[in-house]
């Protein structure tokens, strides 16, 4: 597999290898270079790595049992693997939307301001600006203008997923990933997410696992396969889906496995 | 794990952390204290008079055999009311009761678990002892099986919340699988489920055991308090008296440091070594079947 | 094989037997609970007066009031909450967050199991030997308090934890990966979420210690005092310590003034117990996942 060369990309990975102690999902000898201002779709049967690969890309592994990781990751050509690394700006600055929509338990409003309140934002008016801007972003704001103070638990499966991806919003992230982020939802709140995804990436840098083929062919601008812990193969959306060089992606694209 | 930490962040996880191993000091420190006040006993009192059948503390007779047996009788009683009944009602709870009666029964039983020890012997003293002699045709109802009775209620809330929980634990899959085997749902409870949940309910049955033998208030009302040996079961209907009842009746009248002092807290250091044998065994159990459980899910 | 047919009749004649035994073991258990509850409360109500509960004892207890046992019941709950509550919240805070899953995790727990099953009347000997006489802090609420923590410190640590570990992992994963550290996540969304569940813990932890005897017996227990307790170096009477003086020691004692002492125990425990049915089933029902 060859890594085309890309000018300047927002997040560089290199030689990613991952091995985490109960032997599930691992990760060998990935390379990869991810764009700014495009979606990137990482995409393949269950248990190939794409989650893992998501979650190295703001230490969320830090959490998981991990038995060897080595490699790097450059975000901006800085290495955010490095043990130095301050991860509590790095998770600002790298959003993670889950597959399951995890609202905390706070208002509506709780759930946006929680990031920044964390970051030392005091500021009222701050707040009030983000929590606008956010849910505009994530086409929530019409639905919720009206009662920020309520639970958030009370929205619908398809209104907690978009302010999940208006809570990472909230904190103004470069990075945002997305794991998975509508396997739960209706075909209209799909719709909607998606939609917002393409507003999006003109300002963000965006990195999604999608939940099927169709949806990986719609969104991706990249689009990387990934086959039991190795990329297969990676480039532009339109050929991959349309002209896959590999044997493997082709007939994963075509359905005949996965 | 690399996170950027505040002092005060620091502060508080170190104090946490610290505070974790705070089990582990608290029984070291009871430990320490039982052996320093306890084990000069065994050069005061030689081991042959320690061991002998006579406990009468004013004239230097510290045989410790008659508490040692009171002890076990109560607690042998105690058993075969509470293992029965409380494993019973904990199959009634689990498995045979519909959902209303579970909500009133188990607040009901923890109920019974909170009520303290000492008004069960105060009733045992002005209820149950008369109501028993009367019975039973006894010169006195104070007696080791009274104390019996009201140690086995003290035990059995122990043993049903434990219980329960392990027959809760049981995957509803192996019932379903029984059943849909013809097997009649009493089948399933016998060959199925209770073996399904067999270490939990052992482990109940050893705290409930546990916490008759350490029951003080109790024994020391109704029991009679005579430390006299059990040779026979005819035993059961005469008056005990119990390691623990010893040590609450006499601990206020002896004179710190004195041998009979020494002696009492040498009695404490058995009961502490009992209850420390009975509960590493039963969390052995219940780290080995839960080590065991993990092998097979992973 | 051949005897299918009175098989299948036995079993279901078995089945309908072994419930029958249950559902009876079951009534046997829980009856005389009520019983006892009932008859406590028929036998004290008539002692229950505005002077019993306020006064002091007079004629060598066989007349007045409890107002020293109550009070000093209450004193002896507050001390024991004081240590008991922080301690036992942070360690269970750090068993349930913290704690890397090794031997000194499970020497941890071994610990804990052994402290609930420690018999209290030698955590009463523990309380003399270190505060009593180590620490000289003398027969004292504050030994007893200090006693009846340790006692307690399991209940409260288990229940604290199984709290904490009820709250959804992905509300952990969730919050860290918005920025938050750990102990921003456990004291923003985990701990208040936790809270019903620690709070029963603690108050059925503090059930316990309102009720015991043994280990109050030689660490703060007072048979008599003609005064309330000033400071926590005085010795005080409690009201499970009363119950046992007048129903063993005191020769002659009226009735009527056993069965309200046993009322306003129970009474004062139960209440403890109910509280903290009330909370968990409301928390219950409010909860959000």
């Amino acid at each position: 597999m060859v890594t085309r060369p890309m000018p300047d990309p927002k997040i560089l990975i290199e030689h990613l290898t991952l091995h985490y102690s109960d032997g599930t999902e691992s990760l060998n000898d990935i390379n990869l270079a991810i764009p700014a201002n495009a979606i990137t779709v990482l995409f393949g049967p269950a248990g190939g790595g794409k989650s893992s690969l998501l979650r190295c890309i703001n230490r969320l592994n830090d959490l998981a049992d991990v038995k060897t990781l080595s490699g790097r990751i450059l975000l901006d050509g800085e290495n955010i693997l490095d043990p130095k690394t301050d991860i509590i700006a790095l998770r600002r600055k790298v959003g993670m939307v889950f597959a399951r929509p995890v609202v905390l338990p706070l208002t509506i409003r709780g759930n946006l301001t929680y990031g920044l309140e964390l970051a030392g934002e005091r500021r009222r008016s701050r707040l009030d600006e983000a929590v606008e801007r956010s849910l505009k972003q994530a086409a929530l704001w019409d639905e919720v203008k009206d009662r920020l103070d309520d639970p958030a638990s009370a929205l619908s499966g398809g209104q907690q997923q978009r302010l999940c991806l208006a809570r990472v919003l909230a904190l103004q992230p470069e990075v945002i990933l997305l794991d998975e982020p509508t396997s739960g939802l209706d075909p209209i709140s799909t719709g909607k997410v998606e939609a917002a995804l393409q507003e999006l990436k003109k300002n963000y840098t965006i990195v999604l696992v999608p939940h099927s083929v169709q949806q990986a062919a719609r969104t991706a601008d990249y689009a990387a396969f990934f086959l039991q812990g190795k990329l297969i193969e990676y480039a532009p959306g339109q050929e991959i889906f349309t002209n896959p060089k590999d044997k493997r992606t082709e007939d994963y694209v075509m359905g005949r496995f996965g | 794990m690399n996170e950027t930490l505040s002092w005060k962040e620091y502060l508080i996880t170190r104090a946490i952390k610290v505070t974790g191993y705070s089990a582990i000091v608290f029984v070291v420190l009871i430990f320490f204290f039982l052996l320093r006040e306890g084990l000069p006993t065994l050069a005061e009192v030689p081991l042959s008079t320690l061991f002998s059948i006579r406990w009468y503390p004013i004239e230097g007779y510290y045989g410790i055999l008659p508490l040692l047996s009171g002890s076990l009788i109560v607690t042998l009683g105690a058993a075969l009311i509470a293992i029965p009944f409380g494993i019973g009602t904990a199959i009634y709870i689990a498995e045979i009761a519909p959902r209303w009666m579970r909500e009133i029964l188990k607040p009901l039983v923890e109920l019974l678990g909170g009520l303290p020890s000492v008004v069960l012997g105060f009733l045992g003293i002005l209820v149950l002892s008369p109501f028993l002699r009367r019975l039973l045709d006894l010169p006195t109802g104070l007696t080791a099986f009274t104390g019996s009775l009201l140690l086995g209620g003290i035990a059995i809330p122990t043993v049903v919340s434990i219980a329960e929980d392990a027959l809760d634990a049981v995957p509803r899959s192996y019932r379903e699988a029984a059943l849909a085997l013809g097997a009649t749902h009493w089948q399933t409870i016998w060959r199925v489920t209770l073996p399904a949940a067999r270490s939990g309910v052992l482990t109940a049955v050893m705290l409930g055991v546990g916490r008759a033998i350490g029951e003080t208030m109790t024994v020391m009302m109704v029991t009679g308090n005579a430390p006299v040996l059990a040779t026979s079961p005819g035993a059961l209907f005469s008056p005990v008296r119990t390691m623990t009842a010893t040590i609450a009746a006499e601990m206020g009248e002896v004179a710190g440091g004195s041998v009979h002092y020494h002696v009492l807290f040498f009695i404490g250091l058995v009961l502490f070594l009992i209850s420390l044998a009975v509960n590493v065994t039963a969390s052995a159990i219940v780290f080995r079947t839960r080590t065991r459980a993990e092998r097979i899910l992973s | 094989m051949r005897k299918r047919i009175p098989l299948l009749r036995n079993r279901h004649l078995v089945q309908r037997l072994g419930f029958s035994l249950l559902t009876l073991m079951a009534a046997l258990t829980v009856l005389p609970i009520i019983g006892v509850v009932l008859f406590i409360i028929k036998e004290g109500l008539p002692a229950i007066s505005w002077e019993f509960l306020t006064a002091m004892p007079r004629e060598g207890m066989r007349a007045g009031g409890i107002l020293p046992a109550i009070v000093g019941t209450l004193y002896l709950t507050l001390g024991t909450a004081i240590f008991s509550v922080p301690l036992g919240v942070a360690a269970a805070i750090y068993l349930a967050e913290y704690a890397p899953e090794n031997r000194l995790t499970r020497l941890i727990r071994i610990a804990i199991i052994n402290l609930a099953g420690i018999p209290s009347v030698v955590y009463g000997l523990f309380g003399l030997g270190l505060f009593v006489l180590f620490l000289r802090f003398g027969t004292s609420i504050l030994s007893a308090s200090l006693t009846l923590s340790i006692m307690t410190l399991p209940v409260i640590i288990s229940a604290a934890e199984e709290a904490l570990r009820a709250v959804p992992q992905a509300f952990r994963t969730v919050s860290i990966s918005l920025g938050a550290t750990r102990w921003q996540t456990i004291r923003r969304i985990v701990l208040p979420q936790a809270m019903p569940g620690i709070i029963t813990g603690i108050i059925l932890g503090l059930e316990r210690a309102a009720g015991e005897t043994a280990p109050i017996l030689f660490t703060g227990a007072a048979f008599f005092l003609p005064r309330l307790p000033h400071t926590p170096f005085d010795a005080t009477m409690a009201l499970p310590y009363h119950l046992f003086v007048i129903s063993t020691q005191v020769p002659e004692m009226p009735f009527q003034i056993q069965y309200g002492t046993a009322l306003v125990l129970i009474v004062f425990v139960l209440s403890m117990n109910l509280i903290a049915t009330i909370i968990r089933s409301r928390a219950r029902a409010r909860r959000q996942w």
